[in-house]
Parts: C-alpha cells; structure tokens; sequence
C-alpha cells in the first residue's frame, strides 16, 4: 500500500497508456483513434519524466544545492514531444484526405463504402 | 574523412531541405536534385564502408560530447552495408521514378527525408537517437505512402502510421525501462551496464520485450504484420519498390543491432523465454506469411506477405544467434532487398505495359511483354532460392547456422519455407510463361478493366508509359540479384570480423 502511494506516478502512467490503446483499437471514428494515440503517448511522456523525479531535489543547476533532477529524461521527452506533434499534423493531413474522398471518419462506413477486405 | 559519418545522414536532408527550396523557383525540378544527393551518398557510403569492413569499426561522437553522455555515431561492417544498401536502392529507384512519378518536389523531399532516416538508424549508436530516427523514416514512410492520388493510398497510410506508431511508442517505453535500470543510453554502454544490473531482473527482461515487439511491428513480423500488405499495395508502384526494399530491411538491421550489441548473447542465454518468442516469431511468420502469400490475387499483395515470412528468416537468424546464421541474415538483408525491390518495380512496369495487376492478368504475360515476364521469372526464383542467385547463399548461410546450433526445428521450417515459397512462386511463373492470353483489349490497356483503371490512378500515366528509366531499373535489379549471389560468399568472409564481434 505504502509502495502504491509512493509511486502512484507510474500507476497514472500506465492508466493513461491503457486508456489510449483502448481508445485507439476500440473507437470506430478515425479523429478518436488519432486522440488515443496521443493519450498513449503521452502516458509513455509522463513515464519518463516521473523516473527523473527525486522528491525534494533541485533543479540541476551548479547553483543549487544536491540532490538533483535527472534531467535527461525532460530533454528525450521534449524531442519525443515534437516527434508526436508531427505525427499528429501529418495523420489529421491525411485524415482531411479520407474524409474528401469516403464523405465519413467512421472506419466500418469506410469499409462499407469500399466494399471488400 | 572523419567527418563522413555524420555527413551521411546530413546530406540526404541538406538535400530533401534544397529540393523544396528548388521547389519555390520552379515546380517539378526535384529528380535531378534527388539524384546528385543520392549519388554523392551512395559515394560517401561506399568510402566509409570500405574503411569499415576493412579496419573496423568508425566511431565519432557527435558535438564532441564523449561517448556515455553524448551522442556516438558507430560504423562497423555491418551499418556500413545498410547505410550502402539504402542510398544503392534509393538510386536504383530514383531511376524508376523519373518516369513513374509522383513527380512534384515534395515527393523528392520527402524520398530524401526517408534516405536520412534510414541512414540515421543504420549509423546511430545510441538507442533514444535510434527512436528517432526510426520515427523520422517512419513519418517520412507514411508521408509517401499517402502521395498516390487515391483515397486507399491515404487510407493505408493512416492505419500504417496508427500501427507503426504505436510500435515506436513500445520501443520508446523500452528504451525508458532499460534508461530506469541502468541511467545511460549509449547502446554499448547499456551492454556493459545491463549485464551488470543482471540479465534476469524483470525490469532488464521488460525493456527486451518491449523494444523487441516495437521493433517486431516495425519489422512486420507475423502477428504484427497486418499493415504491411495494405501499405505495399496501396502505395505508388515507385514508393512500395523503395519501402518494400528498405524500411523493414532497416528495422529488422536495428532488431539485430538491439539484440546483439545491447543486450548481447548472454541475454538471450539467460532468458530462455525471450529465446522462445524469437523463434515463435520465426516460424509463424515463415509459415503464415507463404500461405497468406498463396491466397492472395493481388500480385503487389502477393508480394508484400512473401515479406512477411523473408522477415521470419531473420528473424529466425536472430534466434539462432551464431556466427553463420548472422552471416546469413546479412546476406539475406541486402539480397531480400534487392529481389523484393525489383519485383515490386517489375510488378509497376508490367502494370505499366500492358495492365496487369492481378494474378489472374499475368496468364500468358510472356506472349505480350517478354522481357517484362523474364525479369520478373529470374527475380522470383531469386526470392525461391534457386541458386546461383543470392536469395540461395543467405538462406544456406541461414540453414547451416540453424543446424550448427542444433535448431533443428527451425532450420526444418526454413527449408519448408522455400517449398511453400516455390507454391507461390510456380503459380504465377506458369500462368506468366505456359498459359495462352485471355480475352482481348488486354493487351493494348484493358480497356474500361478494373485493372487499368487502378493502374492510371496509381502511376499518373497510360498502359504502354513503361519508360526506358523503368526497364533499366528492374533489369539492373535482376541483374545484382544474380551477380550478388557470387559476390556474396566473399561478403560473407569480409563480414564476419564484424559479426564476430556482434556474437562474443
């Protein structure tokens, strides 16, 4: 119980993780699915950032006094931020794309439309 | 000179950067500008590959950050030949391209950008840096998947970016298990520091498996696979040649690189389970990908399940984890590439010629485009393993690892595979080359058929548009396959310093 509490951090992260996988796999609109991807992610962010956290530390700077942050993880997840803008603008792209030509985001309706697979 | 590391994954995108900036002044100027980077890369390539192969391993650390906490670019034989393969494929296609089409500069941007990012993991030597790279082809991948006219293509890319992101995002959360036990991200520090945290600890354990079902998604191994044949199919004939030759072949160059050089043989050795999910990966993609491959009727998708169980046998090399199989592995990477490329283009040409797309269109190919059915014969009996083609070396190199390490289990469903590959294979050989023409109007386009009508939105161009640019490209392919296949016993010798050091 006392470890739950502790690292209750990572229990949100995996929350969020789960939430958007479901939401990714289980949703029939394709903006949703874009949505869940991001929450994935942005579980796996918050994942990174918690595992450079010290309770109480300080900011690494030569300045402060020890313990410090670890602040490699913060510097990998602002690259990994971008990567997932990025993968959003060009997804919602193609999305716009798909809606021109079926008229619908629902993938079933899609496949209806297209009739085969 | 010692600068050529980094500069190999600049200069593709210096030049995807000017192709847009030609772009400004005059809109479809991007081939030519695509084709000088690509020469200059394949050039540089060649260079750093040579010094590679010969002296060992280039190292240089990026920013002049020393190695643990910066960024190290590390070139031994093995990245050498993928960063040469990448930029010799991405040339051989730009050949193809000029005809084929897509035709506008962000086309060629976007190729280049796709160069750089294979390139990027081929050299990398730190694992987040890995990450990125694989998300930067990744996005580049999906971005050319989309550039066909049709809403399919679009379609195709999207559910391909959802799959393949979601397989970066696993690698990514992997990379932050094995970050958590060891606090550092050079692969070859993370060797030394996660055999020292112990191999069987569930967080060293949790960081494989999920870097390896990332990568397996990225590689499209068997029960990952499902958005590889949408991907390949719905493509440009120009994009499926350069992705079905590099982006899986790159992805499964970094499943070795993680599984050798970061977490190292006696990982595998300690965890007998992980062992078993390699093979198991193995096996159900070689066989389930043949008999996928079997039912298809679209030859684009035909070929993108033979993909599906080539990369089962390297996988399977993987497992195996010796000398020879390694060996193998890495001539079956370069010859899958080279064969699986130019069958794709071939596919594109003969679509090109007369119109045909579907298994049931090639019966009697070889009356109405000849050379067309040739190429496509030698190529396909390449990918069988017939010899003195190089489909034959890696898979024999692959072979007699297996039965050196008494993996009798797997070196049986190799060589079961390539029957099950002859069954697709022989199917369209015989229709190509024994069977009489059916119905007419075919052959000067089909006329009002399903088939041309896909292809003139698929290439931009008529039935009969094959360009001398696209029969020299598929020659070529047809052309390496069989030299490689001399060529690659003395590769083999040449490579094996490199793996030796990957296995011990």
């Amino acid at each position: 119980m006392d470890l739950l509490v502790s690292r209750f951090h990572y229990l949100v992260a995996f929350f969020l993780m789960g939430v958007g996988t479901f939401v990714m796999i289980g949703d029939r609109n394709l903006v949703k699915k874009v949505i869940g991807l991001n929450v994935f992610q942005t579980g796996i962010f918050l994942f990174f950032i918690v595992s450079g956290y010290v309770e109480g530390a300080s900011p690494p700077l030569l300045t402060a006094p020890s313990p410090y942050v670890s602040p490699v993880p913060h510097v990998l997840i602002l690259t990994a931020i971008v990567v997932g803008v990025s993968l959003t603008a060009v997804s919602l792209g193609l999305i716009v794309r798909i809606y021109r030509v079926y008229g619908t985001l629902d993938e079933a309706l899609i496949r209806e439309v297209r009739g085969d697979e | 000179m010692s600068d050529l590391p980094p500069m190999l994954v600049a200069l593709p995108i210096l030049g995807a950067v000017a192709t847009m900036l030609v772009g400004l002044v005059r809109s479809e100027t991007g081939w030519p500008v695509a084709v000088l980077t690509s020469v200059l890369q394949v050039g540089a390539a060649g260079v750093l590959a040579r010094g590679a192969l010969r002296h060992g391993p280039v190292r240089y650390a990026v920013g002049g950050f020393a190695a643990p906490y910066g960024i190290e670019l590390v070139v031994d034989g093995l990245s050498a030949t993928m960063a040469l393969l990448v930029a010799s494929v991405a040339l051989g296609v730009l050949a193809y391209a000029r005809k084929a089409g897509p035709r506008s500069n962000p086309f060629y941007a976007t190729y280049l950008l796709l160069v750089g990012g294979l390139t990027g993991i081929s050299v990398t030597g730190d694992v987040f840096n890995m990450y990125v790279f694989l998300e930067i082809s990744g996005l580049a991948t999906y971005a050319l998947v989309a550039s066909g006219d049709r809403g399919e293509s679009a379609l195709a890319a999207l559910k391909y970016l959802l799959v393949g992101t979601f397989g970066a995002s696993l690698f990514l959360l992997g990379i932050g298990y094995a970050y958590v036990a060891t606090g550092t991200l050079n692969m070859a520090d993370l060797s030394a520091q996660l055999a020292e945290a112990g191999h069987t600890t569930p967080l060293v354990v949790a960081a494989f498996s999920l870097m390896v079902v990332g990568l397996f998604v990225k590689v499209a191994v068997f029960p990952l696979h499902a958005w590889q044949p949408t991907a390949y199919a719905g493509a440009p004939d120009t994009v499926s040649g350069l992705i079905s030759a590099l982006v899986s072949t790159v992805a499964a160059y970094a499943l070795i690189r993680i599984v050798f050089t970061v977490f190292t043989v006696d990982f595998l050795h300690a965890n007998p389970s992980a062992w078993r999910v390699l093979v198991a990966g193995s096996v159900a993609s070689i066989v389930t990908g043949s008999l996928l491959a079997v039912s298809q009727s679209e030859i684009k998708r035909m070929l993108a399940y033979s993909s599906v169980s080539q990369f089962g046998l390297i996988v399977g090399a993987v497992a195996v984890a010796n000398v020879t199989a390694l060996t193998g592995a890495a001539i079956h990477l370069v010859g899958h590439a080279v064969m699986k490329g130019g069958l794709f283009l071939t596919t594109g040409t003969v679509a090109g010629e007369t119109g045909a797309r579907t298994v049931d269109d090639y019966g009697g190919l070889a009356k109405r485009f000849p050379a067309g059915s040739g190429v496509f014969g030698i190529l396909a009996f390449a990918l069988v393993g017939v010899p003195p083609a190089v489909g034959f070396v890696g898979k024999l190199y692959i072979v007699l690892g297996a039965i050196e390490a008494g993996a009798w289990l797997l070196a049986s469903v190799i060589v079961g595979s390539t029957l099950l590959t002859l069954a697709y294979v022989a199917r369209l050989v015989e229709r190509m080359f024994f069977w009489e023409p059916e119905g007419e109007g075919r052959g000067d386009g089909g006329d009002g058929a399903k088939s041309a009508s896909v292809l003139d939105e698929a290439t931009g161009g008529e039935p009969g548009g094959a360009s001398r640019g696209m029969k020299a490209a598929v020659l070529a392919a047809a052309v390496v396959a069989v030299v490689l296949g001399a060529a690659a016993f003395g590769y083999g010798q040449l490579i094996e310093p490199t793996i030796l050091r990957l296995v011990s």
